[in-house]
């Protein structure tokens, strides 16, 4: 998998534009790809290209520096499924990714994904947040990125406490610091 | 003839509902030697099948059947299909209610006499007072096993309470505990104690809550008295030539339309789905719906003035750990004008968990200023504000007949705007909520819009004057003798509470007055 590169390769206005948000994720043929973190996504009903924005816009919009790609991903990933039996569902995503890549290219000269600082993709962002293809994005990633067990630990949270018994004798009076 | 009763018994008392109103009624009766029948459109789930999951629970729970809304509160525009957080099961809201059970203050039994003619707010005056109900208070707590009332010791204090009370004493109130839970603190009436489990709103698994799937029904049934048909969906309620109700119109579980005669109906739907059903009951003789002669069926729609506060500080709470809802400073409850508003609100602590707090910390809101106050998640403490607010005509739950249910029937809209008093009180509350936090070092408050609502009340008030409610100061319908209402939509006005315990002593009165009744056969 180390070997896979993004075959266009960086354009000189994306390098001038610094590193692009997209970072460890690539895309090679139909899918894409994240080395560092040892995973790759096919799809078919999607582009790749736009199931790698989606997942860097899902970063933008709830943005946690400690949780890794795979999970915005996995949050990211209905879409193609969804995509594949809805065609107006697809054309309200890969219409909704070329409005953003549009948008970017007229304000910094590159893709979304290839804008290099959060702020500025975010500026991008504030201009289709009205729009249906954002709620629709931000509206399943609330439910799809918290409602993941696996990144409940990252924020603390334990989850369900029945079958542990509680937490009667776990801690439910700990707190020390006040 | 004992239990499961025939469709054409026309003895019967059929209770539409079976949360703390209909739940409780309908076992009192049959304790009483009274013949019942509970429809219930929502399962009927054992509390070992309960999810410590919120969405999950959500799917298992929830009345998500069709709604709309309207007005200018924020649920509307957030989530415009979802007015009421509130449960479709046998049981009903008494599953997922944390068991905060307080009573109303006497001078809430006296809004109008109390706070006068305030512009926009149709106040009334109950028709009881706190004297008359204090004695089913009384009853309802014990059986309910209040803590801090029978001699039974308070809940012990979780995190979330730890950091609330030391925040609340160092502003200066007074009235600051774990309050009066009706969750065991000691095993009681055969169901054990809080294991601080911490998913009180996802039904109970220990048995400690009280609710009316475990705590009463069960004892209704035992008496051979009691029929409870779940998954019985109430379409219409229909009377005689005289004006009485006779029989219940329902779909079964298997989509059968069935009929079920009464000799008394009692409406516990909660105030939306009750309003409703006596609108979708309309007929010649009752044009505008059953009960409405005074027009006010559906109106006065109240919700209780709500928010949260939530603070972040520098080390862990984990305030998610044991029970959601034992904490509480009462010294706002009071009516103090100086303040800037009539009426009070109490602050009790309140837990959500990671799912739930994505959707509900400021429902919308996204990019570092929403994922910066998640990543403060185990460092968060939480409170909830509950106050009075003000009955407007115009906050009303109408038919809305553009849209249909399942069954083809026009769906509840759910139509609120916030009073001026209301938006005076939560800005006070939020104010004073984040002095509490900020007193034991909090670094980040943040001021939460009201959820969907859990408290719906109001919109089949009780009257003493029959042109100014639907019901008597006996949930009695004031224009059909053998109708009653027995939720929360029966009250006059909210008070600063939360309602269940006030729900639950007005339908152990209701039981007496209705056996009483029977006994005389005035109904």
């Amino acid at each position: 998998m180390a070997t896979l590169i993004d075959r266009r390769g960086p354009s000189r206005r994306a390098v001038l534009a610094g590193i692009g948000a997209a970072g460890a994720l690539m895309v090679s043929g139909a899918a894409v790809l994240n080395p560092r973190e040892a995973w790759g996504m096919e799809v078919s009903a999607l582009k790749p290209e736009t199931m790698r924005t989606l997942i860097v816009m899902a970063r933008d919009v709830y943005p946690h520096d400690r949780i890794p790609d795979r999970y915005y991903a996995i949050a990211m990933k209905p879409y193609e499924a969804d995509a594949a039996k809805d065609p107006a569902l697809k054309a309200l995503v890969e219409d909704g990714v070329i409005t953003l890549d549009t948008l970017s290219k007229a304000k910094y000269g590159v893709a979304y994904a290839d804008v290099g600082w959060e702020d500025q993709r975010v500026a991008v962002l504030r201009e289709i947040e009205d729009s249906a293809f954002f709620q629709k994005v931000r509206g399943g990633l609330v439910v799809g990125l918290y409602n993941q067990e696996e990144v409940w630990p990252i924020f603390g949270y334990e989850g369900a406490s029945a079958d542990k018994g509680g937490y009667i004798d776990r801690g439910f009076n700990d707190i020390a610091w006040l | 003839m004992s239990a499961p009763f025939d469709l054409n018994d026309d003895s019967v008392v059929v209770v539409v509902g079976s949360g703390a109103g209909g739940g409780t009624l309908g076992t009192e009766l049959a304790l009483k030697g009274i013949k019942v029948v509970i429809l219930e459109a929502g399962q009927r789930h054992n509390m070992e099948d309960f999810v410590n999951n919120e969405w999950e629970s959500f799917s298992q729970l929830a009345w998500t059947d069709m709604r709309t809304t309207s007005g200018s509160w924020r649920v509307h525009k957030n989530f415009p299909n979802l007015p009421a957080w509130i449960v479709k099961a046998v049981g009903g809201s008494s599953v997922h209610w944390a068991g905060a059970s307080l009573r109303l203050q006497e001078h809430e039994f006296k809004t109008r006499t109390t706070y006068g003619d305030l512009d926009g707010a149709n106040l009334l005056d109950w028709p009881i007072t706190l004297a008359e109900l204090e004695p089913w208070y009384a009853k309802a707590e014990d059986r309910m096993g209040v803590t801090r009332t029978n001699g039974i010791p308070g809940l012990p204090g979780n995190n979330n309470f730890k950091v609330f009370e030391a925040g609340a004493k160092k502003v200066g109130y007074k009235e600051v505990s774990t309050g009066r839970m009706a969750i065991n603190s000691e095993p009681r009436a055969d169901r054990g104690s809080c294991q601080q489990i911490g998913f009180c709103f996802q039904g109970c698994k220990s048995g400690a809550k009280w609710s009316t799937l475990i705590a009463e029904i069960p004892r209704g049934e035992a008496t051979g008295n009691l029929e409870v048909r779940p998954q019985s969906m109430v379409q219409k309620i229909e009377h005689d030539a005289s004006g009485k109700v006779t029989a219940v119109v329902y779909v079964d579980k298997d989509g059968k339309t069935q009929r079920q005669k009464a000799r008394i109906v009692a409406v516990a739907g909660n105030s939306i789905e009750s309003p409703r059903l006596l609108l979708n009951s309309a007929s010649n003789m009752f044009p505008d719906g059953l009960a409405n002669s005074s027009g006010q069926v559906g109106r006065n729609y109240m919700r209780h003035m709500t928010g949260s506060v939530y603070a972040i500080f520098e080390k862990p709470v984990h305030m998610y750990r044991g029970t959601t809802m034992a904490g509480i400073v009462r010294d706002e409850a009071v009516n103090d004008t100086k303040r800037g508003f009539a009426g009070g609100y109490e602050m009790e602590t309140l837990s959500i968990g990671v799912p739930f707090m994505a959707a509900f910390l400021d429902p919308g809101g996204w990019g570092r200023p929403f994922a910066s106050a998640m990543d403060g998640y185990v460092n968060m403490a939480g409170l909830w504000i509950v106050g009075e607010d003000m009955p407007q005509e115009t906050n009303r739950v109408t038919l809305n007949t553009d849209v249909k249910d399942q069954y083809g029937l026009p769906v509840a809209n759910v139509h609120f705007d916030d009073h001026p008093n209301d938006v005076a009180m939560r800005n006070h509350a939020y104010a004073q909520g984040a002095a509490i936090y900020d007193s034991v070092g909090a670094t980040r408050t943040l001021p939460t819009p009201p959820y969907p609502s859990t408290h719906n009340l109001g919109t089949n008030r009780m009257s003493a004057k029959a042109r100014d409610g639907v019901v008597n100061k006996h949930g009695q319908s004031h224009d059909i003798p053998n109708l009653f209402i027995a939720d929360g939509s029966q009250f006059t006005t909210g008070g600063a509470e939360n309602p269940t315990l006030t729900i639950v002593a007005l339908a152990l009165r209701q039981a007496d007055f209705i056996a009483g009744e029977m006994t005389r056969k005035t109904i």
